[in-house]
């Protein structure tokens, strides 16, 4: 086969099986950074202009809409950032920055969207929407029984993917380059043909969904035609095969507006490529970071359309591209390669930047010289995440991939039904007030006794709580199946899905918010005495009476209670029936939306106030981590991931650089002994940022000083003069690992 | 066997600047100098015994994953030195799990220190002033015990590290480079001199505990002229 030359054969040229020719063919790399190239005069060139364009749209918030079309895959002209622009082509529209309209998530969504940017939608796409084509919002609100809709009201259920895209999934991209567009829709034909029987609903339902498949990828190949790159055949060299899997990528977000649309892991597979043109001189160094470069150049400019409710939730514009590095394979290889380096060092020729979302599959045996470069890099930029690969290998094996902040799949054969998150805070008043909500004072939940105790009594709380949490778990299961049932009817990801498997594994992935305010509350009903303080039989605030283990410390007293609250709201899920038999998982994950769920519950007996931010993630309260930094991440490391939290345990942690160590070479050290150390321990994810409290409170008053300072929040990085004012201060209001 | 048991102030979990690599940094309460530059005053009265041996080496060893790299733990203060008893004791369990031992004294204890310096890997050794009318003036306290501990340091052959802080109008000048440079002369395995230039941060902690901040009239070390002499000690020192 043209443009398989060179490569060591093997399994994947019968079927459908990157990994194996990955494994077959990547070369790791033991060495340095040194080998690095900074950019070309032409990237150069291109990035200017982007960063024009950048500052534009900073200022209008959105640069432009395009109104006239809706979101598709071949149905934009072609767009470029400039002439020059012939490295790595390919907008989502025909201009950069230009924001796609999406209405098969939800119609009224896009009148919000267009209405904050003074935008009208196209007559003709009004009416189609109005008159002649449903969407999957009202596809579930059709649907919606009371109990849920009364959940999502006060904010029990919050962020669930029930207008907008639902994101998550990641298409195996690369199987574009290496087998070419024609190869990949032969397969499909064949497994078209081959899904016969009785004609049940999911036979049915698979039928059309590889139907819809097979036609996507005939449009991904015409999106292509349309730029003049021709992809029905396997990619020749490195800049076809990143150009290929650019163009798959390319057409997941012209399709689709879900929250994350992440990348994938490229970087040995693209490493394949560019070692065999540099072999056969076809590429130098220099060019091949070209061609990287320009890549991310790209991935730097997906956009969405959002609401400005939306942006209060997610901040920043996150598109969560997030691109998974280096890791393992199961004989214990490591997959670093020189294209891991090319893609993190983007960092430096291109400045810091949130997107796409640097996630390194961390694993105690991967080179020192590459830790060390991951480190350095963290030092510079607060641009990367860690994730525990010698956790999640000998789950997911080793070719997965992290979608989203903290979400592992395997590339091609594993999808997942995303479901935002509940939130165990609220659950916790809610079993203090007979199941009435706290603020909306709206009944919730039915047969839920009300509490009237003086002083709060620890088994009798724990009781009603896990009675309801019993409760919520059967609501937000029902509410995620109606979700993703109306999603495949009504925005079904054929692009995405193209690039599965058909035989596809599905996760459930529910998630938590609130789980510190939650055990911390439990500890100090258990260990001090706390006293509701009540107004019509609602509780509005708490009186607390000595001292109580608070989560964050490495005491077991509190950390065992967050175990257990986790333990039981899993076990509870995993017992409801899932839509298209979806194995149940959940993560520990908030993003910016700690503050919005902080908003939306009333003080909790741990002594946090009413609308007060709840911690991010899986994080410790702010402050309440008062036994320095190990203490802090030991407590995280406890929780059970693939026990309970196989969907992610998001941690954000920061440090002042003086603390790290005197000077960079003992900073660089320090912070690979704390990635180990954490990771040892069975943790699963750590944002590291390393900054002065006083340079974020410097940037909030002077944003004009610091147009790149990007940060880690949760699961993500965003520039912090992108965040909302609330957002800043709470940012700086978390706990700082600092020596005086 | 009754284990005994010590006065801690706190453990800092993470502490890289006290030692080589990822620290736990063990705050021991009471210390016989009244240090004017002192930032912990809240640690100077020996409490109540609130840890056991048990207690304080087990959290200790559910960090040994960190310690990779030359980490361990610091017995830090106060003046660890005062409860030696107690640190021996840990210092057995810790070294069975091959623990690096670090102890940051200003060399003031009542005695043992033979014994103790058996089990310390590091010694970071706080040098108040080289001549004893100063050193009385910042301390406080004579300056003999300090030398009883010397001569046990350099009879242990354990590694040193010196650490001197710098305040302005008192040791800020090129004279007591030199005479430092001549004390040290008679402490052994020097591996490693810091000058930390003396700041204000523990002010705050004196008006808390209501005592009077001894250098209420003094400023901040400037930096920058902190660590102009640090290089010309590093010149001096080495070429001796």
């Amino acid at each position: 086969m043209t443009g398989w030359e060179n490569f060591k054969k093997g399994n994947w040229q019968n079927e459908i099986d990157v990994s194996n020719f990955i494994k077959l063919n990547y070369k790791p790399y033991d060495g340095d950074e040194n080998f690095l190239e900074s950019k070309t005069d032409k990237t150069d060139k291109i990035w200017n202009e982007c960063k024009k364009l950048l500052k534009e749209e900073f200022k209008k918030h959105v640069l432009d809409i395009d109104v006239k079309q809706m979101s598709g895959i071949d149905v934009y002209k072609p767009g470029y950032i400039c002439k020059e622009d012939d490295c790595i082509v390919g907008l989502q529209t025909d201009k950069p920055l230009k924001r796609i309209v999406n209405p098969y998530g939800g119609i009224r969504m896009v009148y919000n969207e267009l209405k904050a940017y003074n935008y009208e939608l196209d007559k003709d796409v009004d009416k189609y929407f109005n008159e002649y084509r449903k969407t999957h919002n009202q596809g579930v609100f059709d649907v919606y029984t009371d109990d849920i809709r009364k959940a999502r009201h006060v904010g029990l259920l919050t962020g669930l993917p029930d207008a907008y895209g639902r994101g998550r999934i990641i298409g195996d991209y690369r199987r574009i380059a290496l087998y070419g567009i024609d190869r990949l829709i032969e397969e499909k034909q064949k497994d078209l043909k081959n899904l016969k029987g009785i004609m049940t609903d999911e036979l049915i339902r698979q039928r059309e969904e590889v139907s819809e498949q097979i036609k996507a990828l005939n449009k991904i190949k015409n999106m292509g035609l349309s730029y003049n790159i021709d992809m029905s055949k396997p990619a020749k060299n490195a800049k076809e095969a990143i150009q290929f899997t650019y163009f798959g990528y390319l057409a997941a977000v012209k399709e689709n507006n879900g929250a994350a649309e992440s990348l994938g892991r490229v970087d040995a597979f693209l490493d394949i490529y560019i070692n065999r043109d540099i072999k056969n001189n076809k590429l130098t160094e220099k060019k091949a970071q070209e061609l990287i470069d320009n890549f991310i150049i790209k991935l730097r400019l997906i956009r969405h359309l959002r609401t400005p409710e939306y942006d209060e939730l997610f901040s920043g514009d996150p598109t969560w591209v997030t691109c998974s590095i280096a890791g393992m394979t199961k004989e214990k290889k490591h997959m670093v390669t020189k294209t891991s380096y090319r893609i993190i060092h983007t960092l430096t020729n291109l400045d810091t930047s949130p997107e796409p979302n640097m996630t390194i599959l961390w694993s105690k045996h991967l080179p020192d010289n590459f830790k060390k470069y991951c480190a350095k890099m963290s030092i510079e930029t607060d641009a990367i995440q860690y994730e525990n690969d010698d956790l999640m290998r000998p789950i997911y094996g080793d070719d997965y991939a992290i979608a989203c902040c903290v979400s592992a799949m395997r590339v091609g054969k594993d999808m997942q039904f995303f479901g935002a998150r509940c939130n165990l805070a609220k659950s916790l008043l809610l079993a203090l007030n007979g199941g009435i909500d706290e603020t909306k004072r709206e009944k919730v939940l039915d047969n839920i006794d009300k509490m009237n105790d003086e002083i709060l009594d620890y088994s009798k709380v724990k009781k009603a709580y896990f009675k309801v949490l019993e409760d919520v778990a059967e609501i937000y299961s029902s509410a995620m199946n109606i979700i993703h049932y109306m999603h495949d009817k009504y925005a079904y990801e054929s692009s995405q899905m193209a690039l599965h498997d058909t035989q596809v594994h599905r996760y459930m992935a529910y998630g938590v918010a609130g789980l510190s305010v939650a055990a911390d509350s439990l500890s100090a009903i258990k260990y001090a005495k706390v006293k509701p303080i009540r107004e019509d039989g609602i509780t509005v605030d708490f009186e607390i009476e000595g001292d109580f283990p608070k989560y964050g410390n490495d005491d077991d007293r509190v950390d065992d209670i967050a175990v257990e609250i986790l333990d039981k709201i899993s076990s509870e899920l995993k017992k409801h029936q899932t839509y298209r038999n979806a194995e149940t998982t959940m993560s520990v994950l908030t993003i910016t939306s700690n503050i919005v769920y902080g908003e939306k519950t009333g003080s909790t007996p741990d002594g946090r106030k009413a609308k007060m931010p709840f911690a991010p993630g899986a994080n410790p309260m702010h402050g309440r981590d008062s036994s320095g930094a190990l203490s802090s991440l030991n407590s995280v490391a406890k929780l059970p991931y693939e026990k309970c939290c196989k969907d992610g345990i998001s941690n954000t942690f920061s440090i002042t650089p003086n603390t790290l160590g005197e000077n960079l070479e003992i900073q660089k050290q320090n912070l690979v002994n704390l990635l180990d150390g954490y990771f040892s321990k069975n943790a699963h994810h750590l944002n590291v940022n390393v900054l002065n409290r006083q340079t974020l409170i410097d940037a909030m008053n002077n944003p004009e000083k610091y147009p790149l300072l990007t940060i880690r929040v949760s699961g993500y990085s965003v520039r912090f003069n992108r965040l909302t004012k609330k957002q800043q201060k709470e940012v700086i209001e978390r706990t700082f690992h600092e020596k005086m | 066997m009754k284990r005994c048991r010590g006065s801690i102030d706190s453990v800092e979990s993470m502490g890289l600047l006290d030692g080589p690599g990822i620290r736990n940094v063990v705050f021991l309460n009471g210390c016989k100098l009244r240090c004017k530059y002192c930032h912990n005053p809240e640690m100077w009265l020996k409490k109540d015994n609130n840890i056991s041996v048990e207690e304080l080496t087990q959290k200790i060893i559910r960090n040994k994953p960190y310690f990779t790299n030359g980490g361990g733990v610091t017995f830090s203060g106060g003046e660890p030195l005062l409860q030696s008893e107690f640190i021996i004791e840990c210092c057995k369990i810790l070294k069975k799990e091959n623990i690096n031992i670090a102890l940051d004294t200003a060399g003031v204890g009542n005695g043992n220190y033979d014994e103790i310096l058996k089990y310390v890997d590091l010694v970071l050794l706080d040098i108040k002033h080289t001549d004893e009318k100063e050193y009385k003036e910042i301390t406080g306290k004579e300056m003999k015990e300090i030398e009883n501990f010397i001569f046990s340091l350099n009879k242990s052959n354990k590694k040193v590290w010196i650490r001197q802080v710098i305040i302005p109008g008192i040791n800020d000048n090129e004279k007591y480079i030199d005479k430092l440079i001549n004390y040290l002369k008679h402490i052994k395995n020097i591996e490693k001199v810091t000058f930390l230039p003396f700041h204000r941060l523990g002010r705050e902690k004196y008006i808390k505990l209501n005592i009077p901040y001894p250098y209420e009239n003094k400023q901040d070390m400037d930096k920058e002229k902190c660590e102009r002499l640090y290089e010309l000690f590093l010149k001096r020192f080495f070429n001796n």
